[in-house]
């Protein structure tokens, strides 16, 4: 018997036990009828061959390991950006259930959200009594400031039309009048949760700013995107404008949402930009987003109202960040103080002084397309070769952008693009093509185990590693971040493969 | 009745009226009904078994908009639960991305395989869905993703197809195109009417993946299979970290064999020939009377629900189980409680003195709510709370087998009433999901997720009962819970600081 009070096993240790062992092997031989495993043998061979990768990209129309998720996910999250905003997800029930599992998962802290809970009655007869229900209940329960209203894909196929229905609930006195619900609708067969955080935050500008005459003053905003290390971004991302002196407003800021204390108390709402930040931010100089893919309607609206607007794909790394800072000074007019570039100093001597282990590192990056983008750009900085750039939600337009971007550096001439592809194409292009080390999410880790190619975990979701988005992936003390989480999994790497005593271990040095 | 225990129940009472009080009035009247306090059975039987409460709610009702249900889907009934964990077939998610997203992983049922060779279990297939699809329909592409399957996953032994929301919503018939790919293909193709929107909860999902398992694998193929003397399907055991694996170890010892397991670690093998086995024993009977129920009057399999959680309720289960195949099974089955009996002396004395008396709140699905008791009772633990997402009258019936007078009853709870009752109660646990997990522990209230295991398990089994206490007692006696308070915010204490 394996099991005791003294040493309790949990699944781990447990089923490694000869009891379970044996166990297994019987019911697999007498049970199972599975096939052999020489033919099993043979198919994960043959799953690693050129031909098999040649067929696995001819797919068509099965998605597997897909590496995005659905609008209303990402409108859930720009609603969490908002003062004592609830989200309000008009469709099934059990959507709402998953994105707060999902968004809990990764952050390790509460998610709020409520559903209109629509069943088949509502299939046939619209969801409008579901709205004018749900909104009551919202207000009394909950108390919010706001309530930002998304959809399912239930609702968008029967076309409830959320503008009527929400006038409909205030007319119904589920809310007063004068009380702020934004919308937008985020169909799950359009786009991903990028377009959802796209048309979630425009929805709300529009609930303010519509009809507004700007009266432009030197005010910037500042547009994060769907960012799995919000937390630890847009501190920084703040704390730099600080140092710098800049007026901004930052138009979505959910780090204190996703990170409040434990001192007893349950803060369903926390932080967020100040309901009235919103509304003054019409009257913003220029309004720039840090990622182009997360925002273009929202960009594209905010120059209705006279903004100079710029976008950056996620400002990670050194050009990067030298570029958002460059522009931000330039249209604030306030210089990048030398404490920054100290800072800055500071990223590019520990550059330099790990240039040797990084220089010639082959990478294969996953994630969204402005993730991709930067991630690609900081591999490059350090000497390293995106080989494999994959965005599941990246598109034709996305490849053409970064296209040159990676044409421009010795190190990028050789990389390929895969927009719309996912991780099981990726695991064929990790077979025939392979790379050092993998940078994605914690799904990467499946690829890990097939392939052998080691994760790095830098973007949304990670729901196997804990508090990695509480640090700062932007900015050069970000840069410093990502450098140092590249080349723990680098030594560790090298490390292992140096440590059998008498065999490897003439390369086990103690200083590297 | 003793003036303590009235009072207690008189505040329970006075606590429901109270949360009440922030719904709109029509909603506070509906919601009343999912609430209660479980009374004394009013001609209380002296029989084994007997009931010792009543816990009588409203349930499986639609849920209120607005009000922040924990519930899912019929989708997360079906794949989630019944379909997702058989591990040789190829589980489509069929409509957009997101359904399949989500639920990628996160039950945490376990198996034995080289996946994305033989077995699929931790992989998300979906056909994606577009806008065109929508348009246009998704049949034709359905069709040429199971093709593209069986190219690429040439050792799948079959297919479900998963309906999300849209699929019900645009008249696609999956059950023609499930037809005919079957026919090409040579393999079972089960198409599964589970649309996000049918029903009220996870639970008519259970009951239409039932329902899809009766109709497109029972008696689709000629199964050469010879059914021994203590043939026994375990039915309902998800395999959650490993739980089946802790069971199955016990039955095969008892001197039985676990011809199927359902649905954890399961192949369709194992569902195929289930009909033939001797018993059927359910553990989770929310999701899966169904099939036993239809496997008894069709074959003439009897059913028998049974616990494993905690060794009071796995003895008496093991003696149940074994009562039915008679002496020589029974004898094996003392020497199997006699074996462990040590073991899980050990546990309950190490454990127990550090868990005594404290106080526990749950809400889960369909099963745990009841099933768990009794193992915290093994342990010196008191139940104050329990609920359902999307239990039905049955399941709150068997409910007043297991609590006692006094305790909180809620169903399918919002996410307002629960953070009332437990501010209001303060237990010293509560055990419930991870959208419950942090609110909770934000309050310094320990928090054990009773889904997933909070990633550890199996709970199952005696082996699973010694890794139970453990997490709970390492949940509740962790230190973090007494650093919440800074320490110069309480009285004097920079005076204290100072001398």
């Amino acid at each position: 018997m394996p099991q005791s009070a003294e040493k309790v096993l949990d699944h781990a240790p447990l089923f490694r036990e000869p009891e379970y062992q044996e166990m297994f092997a019987r019911k697999k031989q007498m049970f199972e009828c599975g096939v052999s495993d020489a033919k099993i043998a043979e198919q994960a061979d043959i799953t690693k061959t050129w031909d098999y990768r040649e067929k696995n990209l001819a797919r068509e129309s099965l998605v597997v390991n897909p590496a995005k998720a659905c609008q209303p996910l990402g409108a859930v999250f720009a609603a969490a950006g908002f003062e004592k905003t609830m989200s309000f997800v008009h469709g099934s029930q059990g959507c709402v259930a998953y994105y707060r599992s999902h968004l809990s998962r990764h952050f390790k802290e509460p998610c709020s959200a409520v559903s209109s809970s629509m069943t088949e009655d509502a299939a046939v007869f619209g969801g409008l009594n579901n709205m004018v229900d749900g909104l009551a209940n919202t207000y009394s329960l909950y108390a919010p400031k706001m309530i930002a209203v998304s959809t399912t894909c239930m609702a968008e196929v029967i076309g409830d039309d959320l503008h009527s229905f929400i006038q409909t609930a205030k007319d119904k006195k589920s809310v007063p009048q004068e009380y702020d619900v934004p919308f937008a609708h985020t169909p799950a067969f359009v786009g991903s949760h990028v377009d959802g955080y796209d048309v979630m935050v425009k929805g709300v500008l529009d609930n303010f700013w519509k009809g507004v005459e700007p009266k432009p003053n030197t005010s910037i905003n500042i547009i994060p995107g769907f960012d799995g290390f919000c937390v630890g971004n847009n501190r920084e991302l703040k704390r730099l404008l600080d140092v710098m002196g800049v007026e901004y407003t930052i138009l979505s800021d959910a780090s204190d949402q996703f990170d409040t204390p434990s001192d007893g108390e349950f803060r369903m709402y926390d932080g967020g930009t100040k309901i009235d930040d919103v509304k003054a931010a019409v009257h913003a100089k220029a309004t720039v987003s840090l990622q182009r893919w997360n925002t273009r309607k929202t960009l594209d609206y905010a120059e209705t109202f006279g903004h100079e607007t710029a976008s950056f794909h996620y400002p990670m790394g050194v050009r990067a960040t030298d570029e958002m800072l460059m522009k931000i000074s330039a249209l604030s007019g306030k210089p990048i103080p030398e404490s920054i570039r100290l800072e800055r100093g500071r990223l590019i001597d520990a550059m330099a002084d790990s240039q040797a282990h990084l220089h010639g590192k082959k990478y294969a990056i996953y994630g969204d397309p402005d993730f991709v983008i930067a991630m690609a750009r900081f591999v490059m900085e350090t000497g390293g070769e995106p080989v494999h750039c994959l965005a599941t939600n990246g598109t034709k337009a996305w490849e053409e952008e970064l296209r040159p971007i990676l044409d421009a550096s010795p190190f990028g001439k050789d990389a390929k693009i895969w927009a719309g592809k996912d991780l099981w194409h990726l695991r064929s292009l990790l077979f025939t093509e392979p790379v050092d080390l993998l940078i994605g999410s914690s799904y990467g880790k499946y690829l890990e185990r097939d392939t052998g190619t080691p994760l790095i975990r830098l973007t949304f979701p990670i729901f196997d590693r804990h508090h990695h988005h509480r640090f700062p992936l932007w900015g050069y003390q970000g840069g410093l971040r990502v450098l140092t989480t590249i080349l723990d999994k680098v030594f560790d790497k090298l490390d292992a493969d140096t440590i059998v005593p008498g065999k490897t271990d003439y390369s086990f040095d103690l200083t590297r | 009745m003793s003036l303590d225990a009235e009072n207690e129940d008189a505040k329970m009472e006075a606590l429901i009226a109270e949360v009440l009080t922030a719904y709109p009035d029509k909603f506070a009247k509906r919601r009343k009904k999912h609430l209660s306090v479980a009374k004394p059975v009013a001609e209380a039987a002296e029989t084994e078994n007997a009931l010792l409460t009543e816990c009588d709610v409203k349930s499986n009702i639609k849920s209120v908009p607005g009000v922040m249900t924990v519930r899912g889907c019929a989708y997360a009934g079906s794949k989630g639960v019944v379909w997702g964990p058989i591990k040789d077939m190829v589980h489509i998610s069929h409509g957009p991305v997101g359904c399949g997203q989500y639920s990628w992983s996160q039950r945490r049922n376990y198996y034995i395989g080289a996946t994305g060779i033989d077995t699929f279990v931790t992989m998300q297939f979906t056909s994606d869905f577009q806008e065109r699809d929508i348009v246009f329909g998704g049949d034709k592409k359905l069709d040429k993703i199971i093709t593209e399957i069986d190219q690429l996953f040439p050792l799948n032994n079959g297919v479900t197809i998963q309906s999300e929301c849209p699929i019900g919503l645009i008249g696609d018939d999956i059950e023609a195109v499930a037809k005919k790919k079957a026919k090409e293909i040579g393999k079972t193709v089960v198409p599964v009417r589970c649309e996000g929107f049918r029903g009220v909860s996870q639970s008519l999902g259970h009951h239409i993946a039932n329902d899809a398992i009766r109709d497109w694998v029972f008696d689709k193929k000629e199964t050469e299979w010879e059914a021994g003397p203590y043939d026994v399907n375990v039915i309902g055991d998800y395999n959650i970290g490993g739980d089946a694996w802790a069971s199955r170890i016990l039955l095969e010892e008892m001197g039985l064999r676990v011809v199927g397991n359902w649905s954890g670690d399961a192949t369709l093998a194992e569902v195929e020939r289930a009909p033939k086995a001797k018993l059927n024993l359910i553990h989770c009977y929310r999701s899966m009377n169904y099939i036993c129920r239809h496997m008894e009057e069709k074959y003439g399999v009897a059913w028998m629900e049974y616990n494993f959680f905690g060794p009071s309720q796995i003895e008496a289960s093991m003696r149940k189980i074994a009562k039915h195949f008679g002496p020589e099974i029974e004898a094996k089955t003392e020497a199997v409680i006699a074996k462990y009996r040590p073991m899980v002396d050990a546990v309950i004395a190490k454990y127990r003195p550090r868990l005594e008396g404290k106080t526990v709140m749950l809400y889960v699905g369909g099963l745990r709510p009841r099933h768990v008791i009794t193992a915290y009772e093994d342990l010196g633990m008191e139940i104050v709370g329990t609920g359902y997402e999307f239990g039905h009258g049955d399941d709150y019936q068997r409910t007043g087998h297991y609590v006692k007078k006094g305790t909180l009853i809620y169903d399918d709870v919002t996410g307002y009433e629960l953070e009332k009752f437990v501010e209001k109660i303060r237990p010293d646990l509560v055990g419930s999901g991870i959208k419950e997990k942090y609110p909770v522990q934000k309050m310094g209230i320990p928090f054990r997720q009773m889904h997933s295991w909070d990633y550890s398990g199996p709970y199952h089994g005696y082996d699973g009962f010694a890794i139970f206490a453990r997490d709970m007692d390492l949940a509740i006696n962790n230190p973090v819970w007494d650093l919440f308070d800074a320490p110069w915010t309480e009285p004097d204490s920079l005076a204290i600081a100072a001398e």
